[in-house]
């Protein structure tokens, strides 16, 4: 018995990554679900980048909407990240974690926008939080912010500091 | 006070300026957040306890900024901005910056 616990010190980073690649996969596939599920509610409420509102528009009332998210990456795609580290190219594994935080992001900045006509001037900003560890880029925070834009006056449907 | 990204207010005109209103904060998160995090970490996915804590301090630091375009008389803050950057292992500082105006 006591032969076998040589190997567990390499045993378990090997089921760390292994478990974690497969629960982080399933994570994902039910966050892409949701949040192109959420997105097909909003196909009628656009969102620009520019700066003015269009100028047929009439605004009653406007008010700053945020929405953010903070996701890590699974051991699994940071050992394949690594990997690309070591040879060079363009790192698929980060893309998706990157992608699912802004689209994420963006759906909370939308339901604070509830019944807005449009949002302008959104911008979008993304932070590494694992900054001075020994991961390079595991976690990441996104934030979205916008103006929302109501066309006709009606009652405000939620009350909080600065619309934060 | 309004609050707004935008360069103006629409529908409103500026009268006066006041110049650059700003409020930052760092914070930390406690250690029972951090080690949960770390668990999170092997499998992925969001990390609700900083999504929190980060949107917290946003909060707090757009607080500070409208208390200081209040005492300049102000009562709206336009071209609002901002910033986030991990200043060390577990703690980030968030700054939020804009204009100070009054409108009419």
């Amino acid at each position: 018995m006591a032969e076998y616990l040589v190997f567990l010190p390499y045993l378990v980073p090997i089921v760390l990554l292994v478990g974690g690649g497969l629960v982080g996969w399933r994570r994902e596939r039910d966050h892409y679900a949701s949040i192109e599920a959420r997105e097909s509610q909003y196909a009628r409420q656009p969102m620009l980048n520019s700066r003015t509102l269009p100028a047929e528009a009439q605004s009653a009332r406007t008010e700053m909407v945020t929405g953010s998210v903070v996701i890590s990456i699974d051991r699994f795609k940071q050992f394949l990240g690594a990997l690309r580290g070591f040879f060079g190219g363009e790192i698929n594994a980060y893309a998706s974690l990157i992608d699912r935080a802004r689209r994420e992001a963006v759906l909370r900045m939308r339901e604070q926008a509830l019944g807005a006509d449009i949002i302008v001037n959104l911008k979008m900003e993304t932070a590494s939080l694992s900054k001075g560890g020994e991961k390079q880029m595991g976690t990441v925070e996104v934030l979205a912010y916008g103006t929302a834009v109501w066309y006709s006056d009606q009652p405000p449907r939620h009350r909080s500091i600065g619309g934060v | 006070m309004i609050m707004t990204n935008l360069e103006t207010v629409p529908g409103k005109t500026i009268t006066a300026h006041y110049g650059l209103v700003q409020g930052s904060t760092i914070r930390a998160k406690h250690v029972g957040r951090d080690i949960m995090a770390g668990f999170k970490n092997i499998f992925g996915g969001e990390l609700t306890g900083y999504t929190e804590l980060l949107k917290e301090s946003r909060d707090e630091s757009m607080q500070r900024m409208q208390e200081q375009a209040h005492e300049m008389g102000a009562n709206a803050v336009i071209n609002i901005r901002f910033s986030t950057s991990s200043v060390a292992q577990g703690a980030a500082e968030i700054l939020c910056y804009g204009t100070a105006v009054r409108v009419q």
